[in-house]
């Protein structure tokens, strides 16, 4: 076994933790804007932001779904070890982590049900890079209207329509995380 | 510190508590089920919101708790303490200095900014309970949009009262979709919830969590010839002399003597602090002395 997996977990979880959950929920709750997520450092291709949000959301209560490259030893392992969550498809994933191309199609992912909406999946879309410039965005969160740069338009508007059903998304690039619930009304750029 | 764990809670059930958090702010007023844990504090006395503070503070918090709008009552002083001794953080009772504002049945009147966390103690979640006892029920009304029951409730207060007698836990519809209970604020309190910061929602024993994006749409249920009115004592405080303010009524004697306070301490002290008197403030501090 491979000694670096046991690093790269939280130097001090519960204060860790704290922090990173503050900025992932700053940004659920504002969609449009971008924070600081560390402490966490995943094996690559995993950034340390979506490590560090799966390490402060995931434990073996929360099935995950790796998607495309992210879906390989070093990062099972390392999952393995400070997390404990169990490694599922995509149908049957609370989370999943990969980047857009090998996330797609969304439909593989539980949207929730009627009674209980929030039993959906979470995406943690890994990017090249995040930026306040690019789609419209309207909604709860946002005073007028906010801007940030999407992969498409088109699947967050199908998205947005399945209301209050809908899957809810984390960008994460380096140590930068934004976010995009079901409730953001996208318009393109 | 202490031989706690930073703010009480084990790591998993905070894990488990932040992500209800995040479904919440994700669904706009939908009651999220949580695995509440027991607190050592009974039931009733803001078990949900301790735990819903517990999974949201971080050490640079400095934390406020009110109970009725008031820093100094036992409930309020009893979760402050709490939270000193298990989390270290730093506490205070001026609105303003607070980044995360712990509260029971009130709003503070100084509006809250983006910076800023503010987190119910619920007693009952559910805004249909009263008219419907079964949870698989309501369950399915809140799926359907199915609200009708609580229009039809409203009306009877108006064909029993002449006006919508409901004062407190006044329902609302958040983002034309969810009604949702406020937790038993005022409804003088309502119009205030579209606010800049975040709002989080705790129901220990019902063990539900909901949430409120900062700029929601929160809108009070009424009808178009019986509006909805915020309404508070007809009174100035007789101590600060805001009349912006809710108003406690304080009953002075048994000779029918009554005076009316700012529910909110903070509030009401700040505004004496900068020189504003009201009626009764001179002739209370004349006893006082």
């Amino acid at each position: 076994m491979n000694a670096d997996v046991l690093k790269g977990g939280f130097a001090n979880a519960p204060v860790d933790a704290a922090h990173a959950f503050r900025a992932a929920m700053n940004v659920m709750a504002r969609p449009g804007t971008i924070e600081t997520l560390e402490g966490a450092v995943p094996p690559a291709p995993m950034s340390t932001a979506a490590g560090t949000l799966i390490l402060t959301l995931c434990d073996p209560d929360t099935p995950l779904h790796l998607a495309g490259d992210w879906d390989c030893q070093e990062v099972r392992d390392w999952i393995a070890f400070h997390i404990g969550a169990p490694i599922v498809g995509a149908s049957h994933a609370m989370f999943a982590v990969g980047d857009w191309d090998a996330l797609a199609p969304l439909n593989r992912f539980a949207i929730g049900t009627p009674e209980y909406p929030d039993r959906s999946a979470t995406l943690i879309v890994e990017r090249e890079a995040l930026a306040t410039k690019g789609a419209t965005l309207r909604g709860p969160g946002i005073k007028e209207t906010a801007e940030m740069a999407l992969p498409e338009a088109e699947a967050f508007q199908m998205n947005a329509l399945l209301f209050p059903l809908g899957l809810d998304f984390f960008f994460t690039c380096g140590d930068q995380v934004s976010a995009l619930p079901r409730t953001t009304k996208v318009e393109a750029a | 510190m202490s031989d706690y764990n930073f703010a009480y809670l084990d790591e998993q059930t905070k894990r488990m508590i932040r992500r209800a958090i995040l479904k919440g702010l994700a669904i706009p007023g939908y009651q999220v089920p949580f695995a509440s844990r027991e607190m050592p504090m009974p039931y009733g006395w803001g078990t949900g919101g301790v735990q819903v503070s517990a999974a949201t503070l971080t050490p640079d918090d400095t934390l406020k708790v009110i109970d009725q709008g008031a820093d100094d009552t036992t409930n309020a002083v009893s979760i402050r303490k709490f939270f000193e001794k298990t989390a270290g953080v730093a506490t205070t009772e001026e609105t303003a200095q607070a980044s995360v504002i712990q509260t029971r049945h009130r709003i503070p009147e100084e509006a809250l900014r983006e910076d800023q966390i503010l987190v119910y103690q619920v007693p009952i979640p559910e805004p249909l309970r009263f008219l419907e006892p079964s949870e698989v029920e309501t369950r399915k009304m809140h799926s359907l949009e199915e609200y009708g029951l609580m229009h039809v409730k409203l009306y009877e207060d108006i064909s029993k009262h002449g006006a919508i007698a409901t004062s407190y836990a006044y329902p609302v519809k958040v983002e034309g979709r969810y009604v949702m209970d406020p937790s038993p604020i005022p409804k003088f309190d309502n119009p205030k919830m579209e606010m800049a910061a975040i709002q989080l929602f705790g129901a220990g024993r019902e063990q539900r969590i909901y949430a409120l994006p900062p700029y929601c749409q929160v809108v009070s249920l009424d009808f178009e010839d019986f509006p909805f009115e915020a309404s508070k004592a007809d009174h100035p405080c007789d101590m600060c002399g805001a009349e912006d303010s809710y108003l406690d009524e304080v009953i002075m004697d048994d000779a029918g003597n009554r005076m009316f306070v700012c529910s909110d301490t903070d509030y009401c002290a700040s505004r004496r602090a900068a020189g504003h008197v009201g009626a009764q403030a001179a002739a209370l501090e004349e006893t006082a002395a």
